[in-house]
């Protein structure tokens, strides 16, 4: 997407949500739902709008583990990797998810298929391990349902 | 005339299919489907239920090839042999004292007329009679301790924030629930949310406040949308008049959970904890009076307000007053949600109502209180979970999140991974957390490793030691718990 398209989206967006009290939040997550990521390009418009500096927008970005920096790949595969999934072979799992993927954490495939993420909890405790694809969670997650969530 | 068949839509029993169990159900001639919240039996889900002149009988686990067969001919009878019975005279329901999840379960979330019709809003019209100081008086004297995890007793929160000085005044419920093995606050906001809105009217009028914010982390998409229906109803319904409610998201921060660094993200900063004094209940919110409360906090007042601190206090045990929603989470065979009174055996949740462990081995130790709470040996299974009691054997019911681990489990790995999981939500303000987090994983790799071992033990001690008394939250200063656990318990594997 070109750059003024992407400032011309932005400025949509602090405009709508702006006036709200700490709206920077809100108007991270709208423009991330817009785009799938935080386009550099954004960062500008929303420092004007809210008269912060970019730096400091920048900063909230960086410290938020769900804000991206960087356009997904088409798919996003959450594992989670807290305790009540570690209590049921949780480490494992993530073992085999990074081999069957060939990728780390943070990291998406050479293809621009599937990016990999680790998440803290999904609150699904009582029917670990718990993994979601592009949002939609799934329960009791083995070596062999992973391969079939992701379609290998 | 059809029969009502009832479906949780709950974000667990979603993931194990009660949604294609929904559409089964759905086509069978004589049935009128219904989605609920769920019980929290999550072993028996997706669980159906079907309303019968004795009450409603239960079917579960389901699929969606076994719910189209049980109700290819119409609804199944209690005479089926896949029945499981009345639902509430299970043993694992009838063993509770559900008073703030009375309704979870129970009704569909999003309908006002059920939410009164069980009792909805009885609370809130309870305190529109009386003064605010009455209302504080109430909650105080119920003895609500903050369910979150501090326990730090509501009444006494509300009390300085109602004689705080300050115009707005703020009501912020904490449902960052970031902790690994609770799942309460979200069944709350997705199975009852009214119960939370109710709460925080109540806590509103109590302080004078006009105004709040829910934050939820963004891991709960099902509990965000729920509960962003249920403001718009609420506010049709003419219940938010005078009080302006706003739903925020989170973005994937464990740390703000923490109270002081979920107001600086509601204000639009990074998640950096503050100083405290002054407390939030002075200064809290954009400088203003605020009250911070769990999820579970807030939805237990309007119980209390309608059935009285009496009843509330007939419940529990000491200083731990009324009821503990507990969670049952990892390898347990019974996982699940369980409201009980204070004061029950820890042994008597995790193997009469949780079955022992999924896997079937031995129990190896249980950790309380989320990932900065200790690992518990079966020794001390007796204690009774009351805050006092699990505080005697230095570990913590935090949010009464417990997580069961089998004889597979490395407890050596699992305290490494407390520093890990620290180094990586440390905020980095403080240096016994930001540094010491990382420290703490190099320590334990090399004691794992048999380098200089003993005197790494020393050197570990010692930086638990700072991180608690140097560490400017409970991050920091709580994530030596769970490591200091495993080298007192499990002291062979650290």
């Amino acid at each position: 997407m070109r750059d003024d398209a992407i400032v011309e989206a932005a400025r949509g967006i602090v405009e709508r949500l702006g006036a709200l009290e700490g709206a920077l939040l809100p108007i991270l997550h709208a423009v991330q739902d817009e785009f799938g990521y935080l386009p550099p390009a954004c960062v500008p418009v929303i420092a004007k709008g809210l008269n912060l500096s970019r730096a400091e927008v920048q900063g909230v970005i960086s410290f938020y583990p769900l804000f991206r920096a960087k356009p997904p790949g088409r798919r996003v595969v959450a594992i989670c990797r807290a305790e009540a999934c570690q209590a049921m072979g949780g480490a494992a799992l993530e073992a085999h998810a990074k081999s069957a993927l060939g990728i780390g954490f943070g990291e998406t495939s050479a293809d621009g298929e599937v990016t990999l993420e680790p998440v803290y909890c999904l609150g699904n405790c009582a029917c670990p391990p718990s993994v979601t694809v592009d949002g939609v969670l799934h329960a009791r997650v083995d070596a062999q349902r992973f391969d079939e969530l992701i379609g290998r | 005339m059809s029969v009502e068949a009832f479906v949780p839509a709950d974000f667990t029993a979603c993931a194990l299919g009660a949604d294609e169990v929904a559409a089964a159900v759905a086509v069978a001639p004589g049935v009128e489907v219904r989605r609920t919240g769920s019980r929290g039996l999550y072993w028996l889900e997706p669980l159906v239920e079907v309303a019968t002149d004795a009450g409603r009988i239960g079917f579960g686990p389901l699929d969606a090839a076994s719910a189209s067969a049980l109700f290819g001919d119409g609804p199944p009878d209690a005479g089926h042999p896949r029945c499981l019975g009345l639902v509430e005279e299970l043993p694992w329901l009838k063993a509770q004292s559900r008073l703030t999840m009375a309704r979870v379960g129970v009704i569909e979330p999003l309908s006002v007329a059920q939410y009164k019709a069980h009792g909805g809003f009885q609370g809130l019209d309870r305190a529109r009679a009386l003064t605010s100081a009455a209302i504080v008086e109430t909650v105080t004297e119920a003895g609500l301790r903050g369910r979150g995890g501090a326990a730090f007793p509501t009444g006494i929160k509300w009390r300085t924030v109602l004689e705080a000085e300050g115009d707005p005044k703020y009501i912020v419920c904490n449902a960052d629930e970031g902790d690994s093995g609770t799942f309460a606050d979200r069944m709350i906001m997705e199975s009852d949310p009214f119960s939370l809105i109710e709460g925080m009217l109540i806590a509103g009028l109590a302080v004078g406040a006009d105004c709040g914010y829910i934050y939820c982390r963004a891991e709960y998409p099902l509990a965000i949308d729920t509960l962003a229906a249920a403001i718009r109803l609420a506010e049709g319904a003419g219940y938010l008049n005078d009080f302006r409610l706003e739903l925020r998201k989170g973005a994937g921060a464990y740390i703000c959970g923490e109270e002081t660094s979920l107001l600086e993200s509601l204000e639009g900063k990074r998640g950096v904890i503050r100083y405290r004094p002054p407390l939030p209940a002075i200064k809290g919110l954009f400088g203003q009076p605020t009250v911070v409360n769990n999820v579970i906090s807030l939805a237990s007042v309007p119980a209390i307000l309608a059935r009285g601190s009496d009843h509330y206090r007939s419940f529990g045990v000491g200083r731990s007053t009324g009821t503990l929603t507990v969670q049952l989470a990892g390898n347990v065979r019974r996982g699940g949600l369980f409201e009980v009174p204070f004061g029950k055996p820890l042994r008597w949740v995790v193997e009469d109502l949780g079955g022992g462990t999924a896997s079937g081995r031995p129990i190896k130790a249980v950790q309380a209180g989320g990932p900065l709470g200790a690992y518990i040996p079966p020794r001390h299974f007796d204690t009774a979970l009351d805050y006092e009691s699990f505080q005697a054997i230095d570990a913590m019911i935090g949010h009464g999140g417990l997580v069961v681990f089998d004889e597979a489990a490395d407890l050596g790995a699992l305290a490494r991974y407390a520093f890990e999981f620290c180094a990586e939500e440390s905020c980095g303000k403080c240096t016994p957390c930001r540094i010491g987090a990382v420290r703490g994983v190099e320590v334990v790799d090399r004691i794992r490793r048999g380098e200089a071992a003993a005197d790494n033990r020393v050197l570990l001690r010692d930086l638990c030691r700072t991180m608690i008394d140097g560490s400017l939250c409970g991050l920091g200063g709580m994530a030596p718990l769970p490591v200091l656990s495993v080298m007192a318990h499990f002291a062979d594997e650290l």
